[in-house]
């Protein structure tokens, strides 16, 4: 049975560079994808493309691509990425340059564009927001981007036509890696429980090294090994879905069944309904299977058609967070961190500061589950032989965001004894509001340049 | 006993929805997940923390299950004030829960 290999270059958009050149240098590849494009980061580039017109892609892309473009040509690896971001065209053209700078040629760009609605925004101000449960209209004026998360239809057209680079924007993750799977075993896009597998094999690549070791290390548990050196994975997908997730042999980390396990649950809702553009994605009656050393074979996801709507992310200015940090030690830390918050607490009151929400945490006592968990893993308080105050406030506006930062500063002349590293910062907060729009809304077009 | 002790666990997050899988590590446990820890004591556990409801799912061929707790995230993760806005430590929460 013909089997295709697909590696994963990234898992976020900062993620490391020196895996994915292992990975192609060794990997014996077919296609590498990059998936760089959290939820939020569409909203930021839209802004840097607003003040420069061939901006607005991955800020890694150039330093990638200098990387990986060689390998590309030499290896003949294709590469699919959402480094395009707000911009893919731009990306494109930046490619290209960088192509031409260090004479790589022969190789076909494609740019897949259409996911990219913020003008035409206004006509959906009576489409209920997911999160909030209010109309779109609610946020008019706020609204900085808005984009459908396409799916596998623009990168399966820019790969017939012989494409070797596919640059995206707002694609579902998965997408990524299901598209090349469609494209090399010609699946019939209406077998949804081919389509199942293949968003199976893309979910568990998406995030790269967290399937092959990394995020997973619990020394004494869940041991890795060379954690500072973890490889990132490659599947190697049959043309009746089944797939084999390993790795590059010599590089850190493990893949195993339970790294497996981990990350096919992972940003999962109801398991027998992972909706994504291509179809609904079934994982309950998946089976996993060690067949050798980094080597599991997953098998039996199932999938059903997919929805008549296509999710769509609006970015909008939504807050100001102002924060504060200090530091207490010695005996008595956690009574002047304590003594520390109160006072900032009464000074806020006292100067009237407009705050929507203000939480006070103890670093090192209860920061990250407040009081009922962490009280059941800590015997006394008063036993701690240092505590960070950290108070953390929402305002309309910056001026208010600051009041908050600054009176925690402040605590080194006005605060308790022995106060020390106070750090404050505020922060102009863009948030995410979802609506659903009819598929037959989206126009997907696909540029091309070459080298 | 700790569910650490038996199970392995990661946190993912979407919006101000968090959800956490717990696999157990050898097959025969996954019985004892599933009568232990309910959803209704998975929401007494994170009380000061999920204001939502929680639901469980089962995924008995891997022997995990995965639970998704609706208003967990402070707002959601871009607004949220918490140290920790995408909630991924609340696993190492889930496995400190007493069995």
């Amino acid at each position: 049975m013909k089997t295709i290999r697909i590696g994963s270059g990234a898992g976020y958009a900062g993620d490391r560079i020196e895996p994915a050149v292992e990975l192609m240098e060794k990997g014996n590849l077919d296609y590498i994808a990059f998936e760089c494009l959290a939820e939020r980061t569409i909203a930021i580039a839209q802004e840097e493309k607003l003040k420069n017109p061939e901006k607005g892609y991955n800020n890694l892309l150039e330093n990638r691509m200098e990387k990986v473009l060689p390998l590309c040509s030499e290896k003949h690896i294709k590469i699919i990425t959402n480094m395009g971001a707000a911009n893919p065209y731009a990306a494109v053209r930046a490619i290209k340059r960088i192509a031409e700078e260090k004479g790589v040629r022969g190789l076909k760009i494609a740019a897949v564009l259409g996911d990219d609605i913020f003008d035409s925004i206004d006509k959906y101000m009576n489409y209920n927001i997911l999160e909030l449960g209010e109309k779109l209209k609610t946020l008019e004026g706020k609204i900085v981007s808005a984009n459908a998360y396409l799916g596998v239809d623009g990168i399966v057209e820019a790969l017939r036509n012989g494409a070797d680079i596919i640059v995206t924007g707002r694609v579902a993750d998965p997408a990524l890696f299901l598209a090349p799977i469609i494209y090399e075993f010609g699946w019939d896009i209406n077998d949804y429980n081919l389509i199942g597998k293949g968003i199976m094999t893309g979910h568990l690549l998406e995030c790269a090294a967290q399937v092959c070791g990394g995020y997973f290390a619990d020394p004494g548990y869940k041991d890795v090994p060379d954690t500072w050196n973890v490889g990132f994975p490659i599947a190697e997908v049959s043309e009746n879905g089944d797939v084999v997730i390993t790795k590059v042999e010599d590089t850190g980390g493990l893949v195993s069944t339970a790294t497996c396990k981990e990350q096919i649950i992972y940003e999962i809702h109801d398991p027998s309904a992972y909706i994504t553009p291509d179809g609904i994605a079934d994982f309950t009656k998946i089976t996993m299977e060690q067949v050798g050393k980094d080597r599991v074979l997953i098998k039996g996801a199932t999938g059903r058609e997919k929805t008549e709507t296509l999710k769509v992310s609006v970015g909008y200015m939504d807050c100001f967070i102002g924060e504060g940090e200090i530091s207490y030690g010695g005996s008595g830390a956690y009574e002047r961190a304590k003594l520390a918050g109160e006072i900032v607490k009464k000074r806020l009151d006292y100067i009237d500061a407009d705050i929507e929400e203000l939480r006070i945490d103890y670093i090192g006592l209860n920061s990250l589950y407040k009081d009922y968990i962490s009280d059941s893993m800590v015997n006394d308080r008063t036993q701690l032989g240092e505590v960070r105050l950290r108070v953390s406030g929402r305002t309309k506006d910056r001026k208010n965001a600051e009041l908050i930062a600054n009176e925690v500063e402040a605590l080194y002349t006005n605060g308790p004894s022995g106060g020390g590293g106070a750090m404050k910062s505020v922060k102009q907060i863009g948030s995410i509001a979802s609506i659903f729009v009819p598929r037959s809304d989206i126009k997907i077009e696909v540029l091309y340049e070459e080298v | 006993m700790k569910l650490k002790e038996i199970a392995h666990s990661r946190t993912g997050d979407k919006g101000n929805i968090s959800n956490i899988s717990l696999i157990a590590y050898k097959e025969e446990d996954y019985q004892l997940l599933l009568e232990k820890v309910t959803p209704e004591r998975v929401k007494e556990w994170f009380k000061d923390i999920v204001k939502g409801e929680v639901k469980r799912y089962e995924l008995p061929n891997l022997g995990a299950l995965n639970f998704v707790m609706d208003k967990a995230l402070g707002g959601g993760v871009t607004r949220s004030l918490a140290i920790d806005k995408h909630g991924k430590s609340l696993s190492s929460a889930l496995l400190e829960m007493e069995i």
